[in-house]
């Protein structure tokens, strides 16, 4: 599309991909600038996918400093308390990143603005915009389980039926747009994780925590805004089980293999974005390592898939 | 072997280990890889730095591993794991078994051994966007064996040597049939010169065309070379009308009129490659100044190519000529069969292929990326924290999908109830149907001991008389007695194999042992059983009808069935013909996910009380409701 061929270096390393997604895509990957907010153990594999994919650049913002939980959940974070001490978790990924491809240039800003857009901007035209906030839905990840939002916006792209590409285009929602949908007209069985997780969130508002800042002390009060939430909704209560929020206040930790299958999602999602190749995630993905199912759910104001 | 999920355990063991202390003391790890590292793997094997290639995988990852948690043990072996010191006492120290393996053998042998150890096996595949995670308990869930595996696609001598219709025909020809007969063991017995109706070309005559006369100029031989596989073979098919009744008929290509006399220009070019010493460097592309791999060249090109590359084996890699065998990561010879291929398939009419395009089918690369990987490697730690805490109830299979299937991109299953015709696992008998007075023990030692069954080390009985054995302590009357038997047909061994008796064959180090049933049959079918030999006897249970479905290679369905992408050729031997004409590793993609296209149905668990069951029909998954979920 740009006529620019990939290297020798580049063809030779991406060899195994190129297979899967073709040279073009690669060259679009190559242009691709990401800026990733909140270095949670999820967002540290991420990174690490795209760098190896081989974006063209990767900026990291979270001033926080290593704390245990950290430790525990992301892998980029080196263990020496030596090494870590003094700095924080954005440049230390940004220091481990770096080292996994070094075709791809990795920084660090200091932002602290709570809602940081991704912009993955490709030569020409397309513009996609993948929207992984921090702190406004931190709920990535929680325990076991996690949830992964995407909004395309006006997303054009290309896919193979039978033996042709096909143009196809799809309209997203935002995130406000998306969980404004009454519950009350999603299908019956939608993942109940949706809706534990909005509960979560509108109790964390409400009391003015930072995302994953509740506890099993909280459950009560937890469970008194579900019914309340229920209720506004018309919405029966067992579509939000119990068990399940006491779950989600119980530990707020990431799992490190979910963070892992997060983070590859996340990934793939990213790299069919911005090159325009392949059907999108349309626009929640949940897992439960308890029942071991990855599922997508289309909950937008837009029409449909 | 992929390293995604060591690294995921050794983080999670951290972090959930700690909680879980009184059942697990020290954990211990050990990795096997017999590979070192390739450019190539750096995209996902993250482990690895571009400073490593050429190294050990093995002890590489354990380096990296230990950096990110120094407490843990791990031992690396750089050997392959069906090396006789990975033991059924090996095996049985571990409390899990964790797959990254890339081929079908080394799987099943694996299998075998955790059966024979009873050690739980978690089994794992990528083939680009597509995976999935088996888990393996003895005597409670199917063994890795339980679903036969696809066997990999074949084709017929006749359709390689004569009546190509695809790219991939051609690229076998270019690999195993020139190549090999250029620059391969000049011994091998090779199909490469087409039989004409006129049985009086003498052989002599035909092996003279390809062996470089003293002192004859390289160029003019490649040439001579190039008007006698693209040009007179061609005219010899030809001549045999009753082949082309039927087909379109191939135009046999001359040097002379695709290329003008390009010597000179082609010398000058050959200067500029003297300077380089290292025989890796060696391009035909690079001296013809191509640069891009992924171009579709014309037959000009490729011709151009072909001379140029044969040019720059005679004069800068002669001392290997007649040991070269093909190797993917050998540029001039991927750019030789690439053009080789791309010549012949302009001949019978098929489209032209890039290098990049042909690397992948001559050297049957699987294509991978990161993210899969990813996904597969968490699913395995999951399940494999399962196996270490007696989860029992919630082991799952889990099958990662590129279109998902009722909203599901990880479809978890439950395992299902060992296969009880299993040949592994239930020790089944088995029926061979052979022709025992013209098949000898050495096709059933290649075709169906160790080819079909999968056995390193076999060991074969007729009653209480020894057949075969392979081993390092036998003496050498021994090791004669069984060389002689090798080439005797079943009916005049010693001891007399005929139809109506049975043949025990035993793996010991992978202590697996197979009965099988002989049957004689006088005739076989030469395209549908060109063995000259059928097996049977283990198959799934029973299907349900019209929920059939054969995948085709060519895509993936619009449904969530996985596809595995066609890399794998083999060539079968025709009827008579003893020697095989290729051996291409069984690439099964890594991933085993067409196992789950055999018709049956899944039930795959909602957790949800108030929900009822999803069940996904034939389209979905292709399972029917016979196979029984296992009971713990």
């Amino acid at each position: 599309m740009d006529g620019e061929e990939l290297t020798e270096q580049e063809t030779a390393l991406y060899d195994r991909q190129i297979r899967v997604w073709g040279a073009d895509a690669q060259r679009r990957l190559s242009k691709a600038h990401i800026l990733v907010c909140g270095m949670k153990g999820t967002i540290a594999e991420f990174c690490k996918n795209i760098v190896l994919a081989g974006i063209g650049s990767l900026t990291l913002v979270d001033d926080r400093v290593v704390t245990e939980e950290a430790l525990s959940a992301n892998f980029l974070i080196p263990l020496d308390e030596n090494v870590y001490a003094g700095k924080t978790l954005a440049e230390l990924c940004c220091d481990s990143l770096k080292d996994f491809n070094p075709m791809v240039r990795v920084s660090v800003e200091k932002d602290c603005s709570s809602q940081v857009t991704y912009q993955a901007s490709v030569e020409n035209f397309i513009v996609s915009l993948m929207l992984l906030w921090y702190p406004a839905v931190p709920s990535l990840l929680r325990d076991s389980c996690g949830e992964i939002f995407v909004d395309l916006q006006l997303h054009t792209y290309s896919k193979k039926k039978l033996e042709e590409t096909i143009e196809c285009q799809l309209q997203y929602s935002s995130f406000e747009e998306a969980i404004s949908v009454p519950w009350k007209i999603l299908p019956r069985k939608v993942s109940k994780l949706y809706f534990a997780l909005r509960v979560i969130e509108r109790f964390e508002e409400a009391e003015g925590r930072n995302p994953g800042e509740v506890s099993i002390a909280d459950l009560p009060s937890v469970l008194k805004l579900k019914k309340e939430l229920c209720d506004e909704h018309s919405l029966n209560e067992s579509h939000i089980p119990d068990a399940l929020l006491e779950r989600l206040v119980s530990s707020t930790r990431e799992f490190p293999p979910v963070c892992a299958i997060l983070g590859g999602i996340l990934g793939q999602e990213v790299i069919k974005g911005i090159s325009g190749k392949g059907d999108p995630l349309k626009n929640f993905f949940f897992f439960d390592a308890m029942d071991g199912k990855g599922l997508i759910e289309d909950i937008s104001n837009s029409a449909g898939s | 072997m992929e390293m995604n999920y060591l690294q995921s355990a050794m983080t999670c063991e951290r972090f959930h280990f700690s909680s879980a202390r009184d059942k697990v003391d020290l954990l211990s790890h050990l990795i096997i890889d017999m590979d070192t590292i390739e450019v190539s793997n750096l995209n996902r094997q993250f482990l690895f730095r571009q400073s490593h290639v050429g190294l050990s995988k093995a002890r590489v990852a354990r380096d990296a591993v230990l950096r990110f948690r120094p407490q843990i043990s791990i031992t690396p072996y750089h050997a392959n794991v069906k090396d006789s010191n990975f033991n059924v006492d090996f095996f049985k120290q571990f409390n899990v078994v964790l797959n990254g393996l890339d081929n079908l053998d080394a799987r099943r042998h694996v299998n075998r051994l955790c059966l024979a150890a009873d050690v739980p096996l978690v089994e794992s595949g990528t083939t680009g966007f597509l995976g999935q995670v088996t888990v393996h308990i003895k005597g409670k869930t199917e063994c890795y064996e339980c679903q036969p595996k696809p066997a990999p696609k074949t084709y017929p001598v006749c359709t390689i040597t004569s009546t190509p219709t695809k790219f991939v025909h051609c690229i076998v020809w270019a690999k195993d049939l020139l190549f090999a007969k250029l620059f391969g063991d000049k011994n091998q017995e090779n199909d490469l010169n087409v039989r004409s109706s006129d049985a009086s070309s003498s052989s002599n005559h035909v092996e003279d065309v390809f062996e470089r006369r003293n002192d004859e100029d390289i160029e003019q031989y490649g040439r001579r070379v190039y008007d006698h596989v693209f040009g007179y073979n061609i005219e010899v098919a030809l001549s045999n009308e009753e082949t082309w009744k039927n087909r379109n008929r191939p135009k046999p290509i001359y040097s002379r009129d695709v290329l003008d006399n390009e010597l000179t220009r082609q010398n000058g070019n050959m200067d500029k490659n003297c300077s380089t010493n290292c025989p890796s460097s060696v391009s035909a592309m690079a001296a013809l100044g191509m640069k891009n791999p992924q171009d579709i060249w014309g037959l000009m090109e490729n011709s151009r190519i072909f001379l140029e590359a044969l040019k720059l084996f005679f004069s800068k890699r002669e001392e290997e000529i007649g040991n070269l065998t093909f190797d993917k990561d050998d540029q001039l010879a991927v750019e030789f069969v690439t053009a080789a291929a791309n010549i012949r398939a302009a001949s019978f009419g098929i489209p032209l292929h890039s290098l990049f395009e042909a690397k992948g089918i001559a050297g049957n690369i699987v294509h991978a990326v990161a993210t899969t990987n990813a996904v597969i490697a968490g699913l395995i730690v999951i399940e494999a924290i399962k196996v270490l805490q007696n989860d029992t109830k919630n082991y799952r299979m889990t099958y990662c999908v590129e279109h998902p299937a009722r909203k599901m991109l990880l479809m978890p299953v439950e395992p299902f109830e060992p296969n009880k015709s299993c040949y592994v696992c239930s020790e089944t008998p088995l029926l061979l149907e052979i022709n025992t007075h013209r098949a000898k023990l050495r096709d059933f030692v290649d075709k169906i001991v160790k080819a079909t069954l999968g056995m390193n080390l076999p060991l074969i009985m007729h009653g209480s008389a020894l057949l075969y054995e392979v081993g390092d302590d036998l003496d050498e009357a021994m090791v004669a007695n069984y060389a002689a038997n090798l080439e005797k047909v079943l009916s005049e061994l010693p001891s007399p194999v005929t139809g109506g008796t049975m043949l025990t064959v035993e793996d010991l180090q992978q202590e697996f042992s197979c009965n099988i049933n002989i049957k004689h049959r006088e005739e076989f079918d030469e395209e549908k059983e060109p063995d000259g030999m059928v097996l049977s006897g283990w198959a799934p249970p029973p299907t349900v009808e019209g929920a059939n479905k054969t995948i085709d290679n060519a895509g993936s369905t619009s449904e969530a069935l996985p596809v595995e992408a066609e890399k794998s050729e083999e060539i079968e031997t025709a009827p008579g013909k003893k020697r095989k004409l290729i051996e291409v590793s069984k690439n099964d993609g890594t991933s085993n996910a067409e196992e789950i296209k055999k018709n049956e149905k899944l039930q795959v668990l909602d957790d949800d009380d108030d929900d009822d069951l999803v069940i996904l029909d034939g389209g979905d998954l292709g399972f029917s409701p016979s196979k029984k979920k296992c009971q713990w």
